[in-house]
């Protein structure tokens, strides 16, 4: 294959290493018209729990990323249109829970789907490795387009070059278009956008992406019948439907949106496209060229070739695995997960705000869960300020020994699951349950630990570790 | 070094306890100076006449001022004890040794609680600022988690275990129903009992204590002084107190199926107290009942029954009002109700009326020739607890 390298090209700089998180439930979209009157559709959409937001979903996939990775990054970005905070930075919360050394730059860049794109086009031209991690809670009000074709999940993607670690997908050229036009918007704390007329952005954004696709092709110096695999995303259902149909690829060449059994995840969607379409070139000799298109206020494309390195990275957890996982979530729960259904909370009093200052004190425990372990050999969760040695135990897999379901806790979605776990090599640890149905825990399960949010007080999210069972490989 | 204890050296010479429940009527002032009233009554005494007070409360007020003020006590030492629901026995300790150290002649131990103010079902801890990473679960949920680990371990399958509990639970009711200062004096079936819904782990709302108002009192001397106030004063036999490091919530080596604080501090007061052979020494025991498990668990850890035999001895009736060894002839936590910083010296209170045969005939034990009786009072939760145990005897 012949491909030029573009002007702007840094040499084998591209993805190191990738992982898709999509969360456990799914919500039928059937369920929705039956409630709401209208709205829905067919297949599934993907539901991030209770317990998770855009920062924990984002440390999922991101743990995924860096399970095993070649290279640790020295930049974290972070990119959402649904953050947690503003005012503070969200990456933090991310940084915290993977453990990242301080002096690893934390960055948001939140608002809009571009802000995905652009921290991927930074990353692509920073001088270490980067990790890009987009996390996205997307939804609409009850029974519009935007419910059912919303989902939930994150995304992360390592960037560096070769001197940092084998490069699996190499970035051949980048485009950028940036057009001022007003299609979709939402105001701070609407759960819900607003749409201009859809004919008025499928126009724009036709032309955007056809710009943006040629200018990136070009500077590769690729054309179009050479691209394996063209990843079109955006917010704009039609016109991320009629750019790749109008690209001219064959239908095969278009990359699978998952629209039918996750939706879209928003920030989280060009990531998660992307990781997707990695591991299904895993089986394929190196040299495939992938387009990454994503629409969003323009248009930004990226050009990668894949490498001989691809075929030797096998993914933690494969998303197309994640997304035929999962179970399934009632509409009534989804609406009161997502606050559009105020339910009945527990007769308990609402846990208490966390102390800000303890939870900075204690932040290796609380947001990395790190132990301590003393001179008589227990594991200590939370550590001993008696302990010299430290023990990281958010990768720990671990054993139900015990467990109880307690319907008299307050809980933002009751029963708590309750487990004491014992960890393998070492350590116990009295957790609660997550994605799990109450009826369903056995003793002797195989549990591992995810990031949660535990509950929110006065605004603050109480972040902590939870307990969830055991991934298991096919 | 040692645990040498103060046997015979202090003296319980009067004692009071509230009506326990839902006391709408009464705020922690009414309660306290019912209970004291009570003691003060009984011991022949005048609150002048006390040297020194301890005020035991959970979280019903702070300082010993939440004494001071409504019985309106003026230069008298009054302090605030709190350790978990082990606070009113924390606050007869201090009291017996302050006046076994000489300090005092005589002391005031007074525990109270008003929990039913709080507009929730159920105990509710205050607040300590932390890190948002600590357990929110219930007592009730942790408390559930004994049954299936004992029954896993010596064989018991989870309907035995269901009856073994319930039977545990009726009794309690039944010896409830027979006391007028209980929080709950209705008898429940054993069919009934086992009938009810789960709410933590197989654990119903019949398997927990009743949380209630109430407050408990007692008046001590040293023994040699004991007779001036009453013909049949209890001599303290043992007092012992073990606080657990929780490393039970850490170990994988703790299974659930013991509390070894209360292992601990049962050595240490039998010891104290000279009892080698409890079930055969003791005329009756109060014991902490928070949970219908705690119960069956507390048998073998208090010496009563071999490890993994209690659930027969529940259930050939051991502990019955009639049995070899009546446990909470009272009723209990589960039916006396408990509030917090009340219910060790209301177990104290049972010992007071059962050993000097002042306890209502319809719930009076046959001691026979058995003159000692113990309360065991604990805090916290399985892996992480406090543990009190007391023995007292007629002299």
């Amino acid at each position: 294959m012949s491909v030029r390298a573009g002007a702007e090209r840094r040499p084998s700089r591209g993805i190191l290493s990738w992982a898709g998180y999509v969360p456990h439930y799914r919500l039928d979209r059937q369920a929705i018209a039956a409630v709401a009157g209208s709205g829905g559709g067919t297949g599934t959409r993907s539901v991030a729990s209770y317990d998770e937001d855009a920062v924990t979903l984002g440390v999922a996939a991101a743990r995924l990323a860096l399970a095993g990775a070649p290279a640790q990054p020295r930049e974290l970005w972070f990119a959402t249109t649904d953050p947690p905070y503003l005012d503070r930075t969200n990456a933090t919360a991310v940084h915290a829970a993977l453990r990242l050394d301080r002096t690893v730059a934390a960055y948001d860049a939140v608002g809009s789907v571009r802000s995905a794109a652009g921290a991927l086009r930074a990353a692509t031209r920073a001088p270490g490795p980067v990790l890009v991690v987009g996390a996205d809670l997307r939804g609409g009000l009850p029974g519009g387009p935007d419910e059912a074709a919303g989902g939930d999940g994150a995304a992360a993607l390592l960037v560096g070059s070769e001197a940092d670690a084998p490069v699996v997908a190499e970035v051949l050229a980048t485009a950028s278009v940036t057009e001022e036009f007003l299609d979709r918007w939402r105001l701070p704390g609407e759960p819900a956008s607003r749409l201009w007329e859809e004919r008025f952005g499928e126009t724009h954004y036709g032309a955007l992406g056809a710009e943006a696709l040629k200018l990136a092709l070009d500077k590769a110096g690729a054309a179009p019948e050479q691209v394996r695999y063209l990843v079109v995303a955006g917010l704009h259902g039609r016109a991320v439907h009629s750019v790749a149909a109008a690209s001219g690829l064959a239908a095969e060449r278009i990359a699978d949106r998952m629209e039918q059994a996750i939706g879209n995840a928003g920030a989280a969607q060009p990531g998660l496209l992307l990781a997707a379409t990695l591991e299904r070139l895993g089986s394929e000799p190196p040299g495939q060229l992938v387009v990454l298109l994503v629409l969003a206020d323009g248009a930004d494309a990226f050009v990668l070739r894949t490498t001989g390195a691809l075929a030797g990275h096998r993914p933690a957890r494969p998303v197309a695995a994640q997304v035929s996982a999962g179970g399934p979530v009632g509409y009534g729960t989804y609406l009161a997960w997502r606050g559009l259904l105020p339910v009945e909370p527990p007769r308990r009093p609402r846990p208490a705000r966390p102390s800000s200052s303890a939870a900075s004190r204690n932040r290796a425990w609380k947001f990395g869960l790190v132990g301590s372990r003393g001179e008589d050999g227990l594991v200590r969760m939370p550590p001993s300020p008696l302990d010299t040695a430290v023990v990281p135990m958010a990768d720990a897999a671990g054993t139900i020994v015990t467990f109880t379901v307690d319907r008299l806790a307050y809980s933002p979605s009751p029963p708590v699951v309750f487990a004491v776990v014992d960890f393998d090599g070492g350590g116990r640890l009295p957790v609660e349950l997550t994605d799990v149905r109450a009826d369903e825990v056995r003793i002797g399960d195989r549990v591992e630990l995810t990031f949660r949010r535990l509950s929110t007080a006065e605004g603050i999210r109480n972040y902590f570790w939870k307990a969830r069972p055991a991934w298991k490989e096919d | 070094m040692g645990s040498h204890g103060i046997r015979d050296r202090v003296a319980i010479v009067g004692m009071g306890c509230t009506r326990f429940g839902e006391r709408w009527d009464c705020g922690v002032d009414e309660l306290l100076l019912e209970a004291t009233g009570e003691a003060f009554e009984s011991a022949g005494l005048a609150k002048d006449d006390v040297d020194a007070y301890w005020l035991g409360t959970a979280q019903s007020g702070m300082s010993g001022m939440t004494l001071s003020r409504p019985l309106r006590l003026r230069d008298r030492p009054v302090t605030r004890v709190e350790n978990y629901c082990a606070t009113g026995s924390e606050a007869l300790r201090q009291a017996a040794y302050a006046v076994a150290s000489g300090a005092y002649d005589v002391a005031m131990a007074v525990g109270v609680e008003k929990v039913k103010d709080s507009g929730y079902q159920g105990l509710n801890s205050f607040p300590i600022p932390g890190d948002g990473t600590q357990r929110t679960l219930t007592a009730a949920a942790m408390f559930s988690m004994v049954a299936p680990a004992y029954g896993r371990r010596y064989g018991v399958s989870d309907e035995e275990m269901r009856l073994v509990l319930a039977r545990i639970a009726a009794k309690n009711h039944a010896n409830g129903a027979r006391n007028p200062r209980a929080q709950f004096r209705k008898e429940m079936s054993v069919e009934r009992l086992c009938a009810m819904p789960a709410v933590a782990g197989g654990l119903s709302v019949f398997d927990c204590a009743g949380v209630a108002d109430g407050a408990a009192a007692a008046i001590v001397v040293r023994a040699e002084d004991a007779r001036r106030y009453t013909e049949r004063p209890l001599l303290i036999k043992a007092l012992s107190f073990v606080a657990g490091d929780g490393s039970g919530l850490m170990d994988p080596a703790y299974d659930y199926t013991t509390f070894p604080e209360v292992a601990a501090s049962a050595r240490d007061a039998y010891a104290q107290a000279g009892v080698t052979a409890p079930a055969e020494e003791l005329a009756m025991a109060e014991v902490h009942d928070c949970f219908t498990p705690a119960e069956l668990v507390l048998m073998e850890d208090l010496g009563f029954a071999e490890r993994g035999s209690a659930w027969k001895q529940v259930l050939a009736g051991s502990y019955d009002l009639d049995g070899a060894l009546p446990v909470n002839p009272d009723g209990g936590l589960k039916s006396f109700g408990h509030p917090v910083g009340a219910s060790g010296l209301r177990m104290m209170f049972e010992a007071w009326l059962q050993l000097r045969g002042e306890a209502p005939p319809e719930r009076r034990i046959s001691p026979g020739i058995r003159s000692l009786a113990l309360t065991q009072n604990l805090g916290g939760y399985p892996g992480e607890m406090v543990s009190f145990v007391s023995i007292l005897g007629l002299a």
